[in-house]
């Protein structure tokens, strides 16, 4: 029961807020704080009492929703989706905190939208129903919709319709694959359900089992966002107010790596083993073309957006290299870029109410004026080019690592991106915090509360980075689950069985006479090639 | 007739008095509130009696009428459709000069049409009952004679009906010629069915589906929609999306299953092409629209065009899922419509996209229930479209129509855009325009609505269990 009053706890702290909002401004504050704080401390509760956390689903609940279709309500807590679930609930306390000052207008409503994406993230996160699944990934997506539009800057309008566009028409594709499944399992097995753990086995020949998955990967490539489908991330960062961004960048897009983790590898083991290469390389595009744009903006908050698209890039190349190690990576990188992306953009969203602007060009020599934030700004980007002792380098290593033993040449290509984020980090530092002054601007430095913030923040990336052993452990049994999967699949796929059979002497006598002729064949070639050796010697 | 006979026309016997008598009690006393009391109690009586007749059901009342489940399911959803109408109607038609009371009448006469449609068996009462309909609906459309869109909108629903009236009589006999019975089901008998079909019921059917498109709106046949959507009042402009459409589809879905069309490959193109065409054309022209009105008869297109679908899955579950999307479907047009209505004075018709500028800071009710049937419209969860879409792919699927569902989706995407620029303006900041005071009665109206989209997009398996329980050809 305790997944389901996470959830409810949400919404009704969101109809609290919204009617409350009314009245005064304060209450709406309040009540979303109160909300997603027992949510945490739910969570927290729950991990202290039963640890070890080994089993493979923690917590399983399964009620009827529309029985005649299969539909089932069906939640469950593995290691995954609680960090997962951490993350939410602690990025989502610290939005509200932020959002104290910045927000109002219409504060009721907007903590209404803001627990109800929250709830949708939730639900994400715990839904083994793929109708339900779907259910909560569209839920997540009017509710942003509005933040973005309401509360955002001068190109709200457009930013926001191009993310709900974006999106809506990606899970569609997705929403079809689902459908598409659905009658795959339905049409074999004579079982006609939504239900994840029932479709996990579900046989397929290669095509089709490709194009569902290409329906899958659509909403999630777009969600990540992966380079050719990341138009709409840029404006939509950019335009959102900083609670937006924050859950934009740091809860949104890892539903998208989420559902290529929980979804598109154990659903399509062999399909996706067949796309890695694609999608290895669609993950170095995105590091590099990701790193590359960020270098070239002047708008800080747009800069921080696209070193998003580059640090989602190692996401999608750890998934897509199926070992241990880089799924280990992935996690890390998936907490430790929403922690450290989200203080970015926290950091962007102080300096805008301070100066009003966001550009990069008529910032500079601000750690004069505000050297707490200054040295915030310098942690945060050090986290984000990777310096050891901070959560990215942990994550950005151990996905290299990881990919080095499956393809040497991305894992190459990728840590280039490093050096590119260098490159584009340094230049936050300096060009903000640094450098020349140009126009004296008077501001403050932070608060206690944007200090308490910031240090929580700070704290959060150093742990990861100093100490992520809870969070590889947490994880562990969710990723040995998937990679298994991986794993049986590819041995009892039928061509390997018959090369089994084919190359085994003891079970088949004809085969000694292949193996024979093999050696046969082996020797002749050799034999040639030690007669083309001694040729080149004689000429 | 027997006394079965007798008891299952009773809803019909309700619908065919009540003119009558508020005919006489008008020439007496000219009571507004008295008739719209009296209409209200007598379609709740006409609905009510249809639990009575259910036990008795399937009973076939030879040769015109057959009152099955299916036909019940139908005929309770054009009378609850008719009563939210008639709810919604209250002030809007209380501000008008002139008579008044007449409204209702007409209003029952084109519902007895549709209710007669909703159980003909039989050509002569499929005509009476789009006649009894159409002829109704010109006196609602023009019902504002002192407006010049109103009577303009009334003129070219004349004309175009009955043209359209000529082509689907003309069918008819084409098709009696060929097989000397008027009735469904001997029809069928007469020359078998599906691919067997004879040139002569082909070019027949070709003919009846011009009349029929006309009634649903579906590409060729749609331009008379904008105009008399935009022209008519509000509620009727709702009515005619919703009961009028509902009425046609049901003897649309039993005449097509009936004949087996799904298995003839010309019909089978033909009904893709016309779904395919409505989808397409009424999205792409609701995108440029500033007016409401106009802009919800292109997305009626769009939706006529997504519920086709349906007629080619030729499977009873096709048929259910058609009979929850048009469920949703009425809802979600009538708190549309609903609230245009409400937001309307005599003098000025709350249509332009301008008007609901900001609404949502100065009447949030009224906004949310409008956001929530746009958000129906355009398919996205939590609301009953949402299901009703996914009802209709799933079956769609089922039946292997991949082309119509891909279709399908790339349209909720077009249509996606220009039901959101709507709930943009619904949300953005400043607004001058002035909004009239909101009745008790058209409050209770928009919160049944929405409260209903909700239910049907949260929890709609009780719904699904019964339609799957007793709707089946």
């Amino acid at each position: 029961m305790i997944l389901i009053y996470l959830i409810v706890i949400l919404l009704t702290g969101a109809f609290l807020a919204w009617i409350t909002g009314k009245k005064s401004s304060e209450w709406p504050r309040i009540i979303s704080l109160a909300a997603l704080s027992i949510d945490l401390l739910i969570i927290i509760i729950y991990v202290l009492n039963s640890f070890p956390l080994d089993k493979s689903w923690l917590i399983d609940i399964k009620l009827d929703w529309i029985p005649a279709f299969g539909i089932s309500f069906h939640l469950a807590l593995d290691g995954l989706s609680l960090v997962m679930l951490i993350l939410t609930f602690f990025l989502g306390i610290i939005s509200v905190i932020i959002s104290w000052k910045e927000i109002n207008s219409k504060v009721g409503f907007f903590h209404f939208n803001l627990l109800l994406i929250l709830a949708g993230i939730t639900g994400v996160f715990l839904s083994l129903d793929l109708f339900l699944f779907y259910f909560f990934w569209e839920l997540m997506l009017v509710p942003m919709y509005f933040l973005i539009g309401i509360w955002g800057h001068e190109n709200k309008t457009s930013a926001s319709n191009k993310f709900f566009l974006y999106t809506q028409a990606s899970g569609l594709l997705m929403f079809i694959a689902i459908i598409a499944l659905y009658f795959v399992h339905g049409h074999s097995t004579g079982l006609y359900t939504f239900d994840y753990l029932q479709l996990l086995g579900t046989a397929m020949n290669g095509p089709t089992a490709m194009l569902i998955m290409l329906g899958f990967l659509a909403a999630f490539l777009v969600k990540l966002p992966v380079v050719p489908l990341h138009n709409w991330l840029p404006d939509a960062h950019t335009e959102a107010p900083t609670a937006g961004s924050l859950i934009l960048a740091a809860l949104l897009l890892k539903t998208g790596a989420y559902g290529l983790l929980r979804f598109v590898v154990p659903l399509f083991p062999s399909a996706s083993v067949t796309f890695a290469p694609i999608g290895m390389l669609l993950g170095v595009a995105g590091i590099l073309y990701g790193a590359k744009l960020a270098f070239a903006q002047t708008d800080l908050k747009r800069l921080v957006a696209y070193t998003s698209v580059s640090h989602m890039g190692f996401v999608i190349l750890g998934v897509f290299s199926f070992n241990e190690l880089a799924y280990q990576g992935v996690v890390i990188q998936m907490v430790a870029h929403g922690i450290s992306t989200g203080a970015l953009f926290i950091l962007v969203g102080q300096l805008y109410e301070r100066i009003h602007t966001r550009d990069i060009n008529r910032m500079g020599g601000l750690w004069e004026k505000a050297p707490v934030m200054g040295a915030i700004g310098l942690i945060f980007s050090m986290a984000s080019l990777g310096l050891p002792g901070l959560g990215n380098f942990v994550a950005e290593l151990l996905i290299l690592i990881g990919v080095f033993k499956a393809n040497v040449l991305m894992s190459c290509l990728a840590s280039l991106g490093l050096i590119a984020a260098t490159i584009y980090s340094l230049r936050i530092v300096q060009k903000v915090f640094l450098g020349k002054k140009n126009t004296d601007w008077t501001m403050n430095d932070l608060t206690i509360r944007e200090k308490a913030v910031s240090a929580s923040l700070v704290i959060a990336i150093l742990w990861l980075g100093l100490f992520p052993k809870p969070v590889l452990d947490t994880a562990k049994p969710a990723i040995l689950k998937t990679l298994n999967k991986q794993k049986e699949i590819s041995y009892e796929s039928p061509v390997s069985n018959s090369e089994k059979i084919l190359c085994d002497p003891s079970c088949n006598p004809l085969c000694t006479f292949v193996v024979k002729n093999n050696s046969f064949k082996h020797k002749g070639t050799l034999s040639k090639a030690q007669s083309n050796t001694k040729e080149e010697q004689d000429n | 007739m027997t006394e079965k006979d007798f008891l299952c026309l009773v809803p019909f016997l309700i619908l065919a008095t009540v003119p009558v008598v508020i005919m006489i009690v008008v020439s007496i006393l000219r009571n507004y509130n008295v008739v719209f009391g009296f209409s209200v109690l007598s379609l709740l009586a006409a609905f009510s009696s249809i639990f009575f007749i259910f036990p008795s059901v399937p009973h076939a009342i030879e040769p015109l009428f057959i009152i099955d489940a299916y036909s019940l399911f139908f005929l309770g959803i054009i009378i609850i459709s008719a009563l939210l109408v008639t709810f919604l109607s209250y002030d809007y038609i209380k501000q008008l000069t002139g008579v008044r009371e007449e409204y209702y009448i007409v209003l029952f006469t084109s519902t007895l049409g549709a209710a007669l449609l909703a159980v003909a068996n039989h050509f002569v009462i499929f005509f009476l009952g789009i006649e009894t309909l159409s002829i109704s609906l010109y006196i609602l459309i023009a019902f504002q004679r002192s407006k010049s869109n109103s009577i303009e909108a009334g003129i070219k629903y004349l004309i175009l009906a009955s043209v359209s009236s000529a082509f689907l009589l003309f069918g008819m006999a084409l098709i009696y010629t060929a097989s000397g019975t008027m009735q469904f089901t001997e029809i069928v008998k007469s020359f078998g069915a599906g691919s067997q079909l004879s040139p002569i019921v082909l070019s027949g059917f070709g003919m009846m589906m011009v009349g029929i498109g006309f009634k649903l709106a579906l590409v060729p046949f749609h331009m008379w929609t904008p105009d008399v959507y935009q022209g008519a009042p509000a509620p009727v402009s709702a009515y005619v999306a919703t009961v009028s459409k509902g009425a046609v589809m049901s003897v649309l879905i039993r005449f097509f299953f009936n004949l087996k069309g799904f298995d003839n490959q010309y019909l089978f193109v033909s009904i893709s092409g016309i779904a395919i065409l409505s989808m397409f054309v009424g999205n792409i022209l609701a995108i440029r629209q500033k007016n409401i009105k106009r802009l919800l008869g292109y997305s009626s297109i769009a939706n006529m065009g997504y519920l086709i679908i349906i007629l080619l899955t030729g499977s009873d579950k096709g048929i259910q899922a058609s009979v929850f999307y048009l469920i949703s479907y009425f809802f979600t047009t009538i708190a549309a419509f609903g609230v245009i209505a409400l937001l309307s004075t005599n003098e000025y018709e709350a249509e332009k996209i301008e008007d609901f500028k900001g609404l949502f800071w100065k009447r949030p009710g009224i906004a949310i229930v409008f956001t929530l049937s746009l958000l129906s419209l355009a398919g996205i969860p939590l609301t009953a479209g949402f299901i009703a879409k996914f009802y209709v792919i799933l079956e769609g699927m089922n039946a292997g129509l991949m082309v119509l569902i891909i279709s399908m989706i790339i349209n909720s995407v077009i249509g996606l855009y220009y039901y959101l620029r709507i709930i943009t303006m619904l949300f953005s900041s400043g607004n001058e325009s002035k909004l009239p005071e909101l009745s008790f009665i058209g409050n209770i109206t928009l919160a049944i609505t929405g409260a209903g989209i909700l239910l049907l997009g949260i929890y709609p398996g009780w719904l699904i269990d019964i339609i799957v329980r007793f709707v089946s050809l």
